[in-house]
């Protein structure tokens, strides 16, 4: 039952909007009603769907770069140790870099396509995972690793059999975490150049019916990314999840 | 020197200014078993990690199997800490089999080498069961096979029963004893247990405080809990 507690949570939230909106007479270029976004969702579905599905292309593969990349740095910065001092902190200095002032000049490298939002998504994302799975190796206890040695494991394989999967469950929380910027870093790219994608129909600022439409779905696109990423946890490390 | 399969001789160590160990010196010979007790914090378990080769000494020399550089110790020691350190994602059996993997041996092979200590050491039907649905002495079973089946001549045992309640850790006691006359190895075990020093190990050496050296050395025969106690309180 806890885990359905957020339908009732969200329709209380949606009646009080709705009443607030009613009973002050809030005009819709202020903020739209819930029974407006509807009607926006409804009156505009056959472009609203092909704008998700664009977005949706643009944040599963600039999420799958984010976690390849995450991970491989990660992985690289915990073997070489003089590599994790030099570099780690100019990542996460990176991530102070506005992307939007970075955005156009991906867009003038890489030019309107896809390649461009692949690399701002994947720029957004990639630290949480990064940052998770170092911790996570590091985390493996130190008497484990000692022990291992005596028992005929070599660095590598004290990696492969036990760091790695001891920072599974860290890893996933990072994946987690980049799962719910990868929404919003797609629309940032889409904005940064060309589209086709949700942010399409958020250009018009004072039709906010169709604005809201759109952010729900990218809300939900957010969502279904999260819970993918959760539901592959719970295949991957399932050992995690039961203490 | 020469023959003992441990050495120790003359070996100090410490951590930055504190002294942790000082001129420690004793030997084990080939198949014998020897207990190091000691208070807590007197450096029993850094002899482990010297005589693992985990660890350089400051002074004085170590010696297993002949060999003295830490590589040659690494390779003829295994080490067996007092948590159980099982890895969750593993059954039982590929715990035990880790270090045959570790090796290079196939998983499979491993675990063929693997099932049939788990009949001989009370574990059999236990193979594919996860470590955290194993009582706390079954887990300590799998850990000492882990240890055993790294094929070394050494072992070196931490507190390996410390976590156990106190009829678990002389059910263990016994079958620890049993475990190696079945399977000979040389080994230190380390404890703070008086009595399960004098129960499972032909001999005993006592550790004083930190800095630990040794102020009792003898065959357990011939030595009472009261020796012991007083040499410890020394």
């Amino acid at each position: 039952m806890r885990r359905l507690a957020w339908i009732p949570a969200l329709i209380v939230i949606i009646a009080a909007w709705q009443a607030w909106i009613d009973l002050r007479n809030v005009p819709d270029y202020v903020a739209p009603a819930p029974t407006g976004i509807g009607r926006a969702l409804w009156d505009g579905r056959s472009t609203l769907a092909s704008e998700t599905l664009v977005t949706l292309r643009e944040m599963l593969v600039g999420y799958t770069a984010a976690v390849v990349a995450g991970l491989a740095a990660a992985v690289l910065l915990h073997r070489v140790g003089w590599l994790r001092g030099a570099i780690y902190p100019l990542l996460v200095a990176s991530q102070s870099v506005p992307v939007v002032a970075i955005a156009p000049l991906l867009v003038i490298g890489l030019g309107f396509g896809l390649a461009p939002k692949v690399v701002i998504i994947a720029l957004v994302c990639f630290l949480p995972i990064t940052v998770n799975a170092l911790d996570g190796f590091a985390s493996a206890p130190g008497d484990l690793r000692r022990t291992l040695r005596t028992l005929n494991a070599s660095p590598r394989s004290i990696f492969w059999r036990v760091e790695l999967p001891w920072a599974g469950p860290r890893i996933f929380s990072g994946a987690r975490i980049a799962a719910a910027y990868a929404a919003i870093a797609a629309l940032f790219a889409e904005y940064a150049g060309g589209s086709g994608g949700l942010a399409d129909s958020m250009h018009d600022q004072l039709d906010t019916g169709l604005v809201g439409a759109a952010v729900v779905l990218l809300a939900c696109l957010a969502l279904g990314l999260f819970a993918a990423v959760a539901v592959l946890e719970r295949i991957a490390v399932p050992w995690a999840r039961e203490g | 020197m020469a023959g003992a399969a441990i050495s120790i001789v003359d070996v100090s160590h410490g951590y930055d200014q504190l002294p942790v160990l000082a001129g420690v010196s004793l030997e084990v010979p080939p198949g014998g078993r020897l207990a190091v007790i000691g208070p807590s914090g007197c450096g029993k378990s850094t002899l482990l990690s010297l005589v693992a080769g985990l660890e350089q000494p400051r002074a004085g020399r170590i010696a297993v199997g002949g060999q003295e550089p830490a590589r040659e110790r690494l390779a003829r020691c295994a080490l067996m800490p007092q948590d159980d350190l099982l890895l969750p994602w593993r059954s039982a059996l590929d715990n035990a089999a880790l270090p045959l993997v570790n090796a290079g041996v196939s998983r499979r092979d491993a675990r063929d080498a693997a099932r049939p200590l788990f009949a001989r050491f009370g574990l059999a039907g236990f193979e594919d069961t996860a470590p955290r649905r194993l009582s706390g002495g079954m887990r300590q079973r799998v850990a000492f096979l882990r240890t055993l089946l790294a094929g070394k001549g050494v072992l070196l045992l931490d507190e390996p029963f410390a976590s156990l309640d106190a009829l678990t850790r002389e059910e263990l006691q016994a079958w620890l004893v049993d475990a190696l006359d079945q399977e000979p190895r040389s080994a230190i075990m380390v404890t703070h247990d008086v009595d399960e020093a004098l129960r499972t190990c032909p001999r005993v050496v006592v550790l004083s405080g930190r800095p630990g050296r040794v102020v009792l050395a003898g065959a357990s025969a011939d030595l009472t809990r009261d020796d012991v106690l007083e040499a410890l309180r020394s």
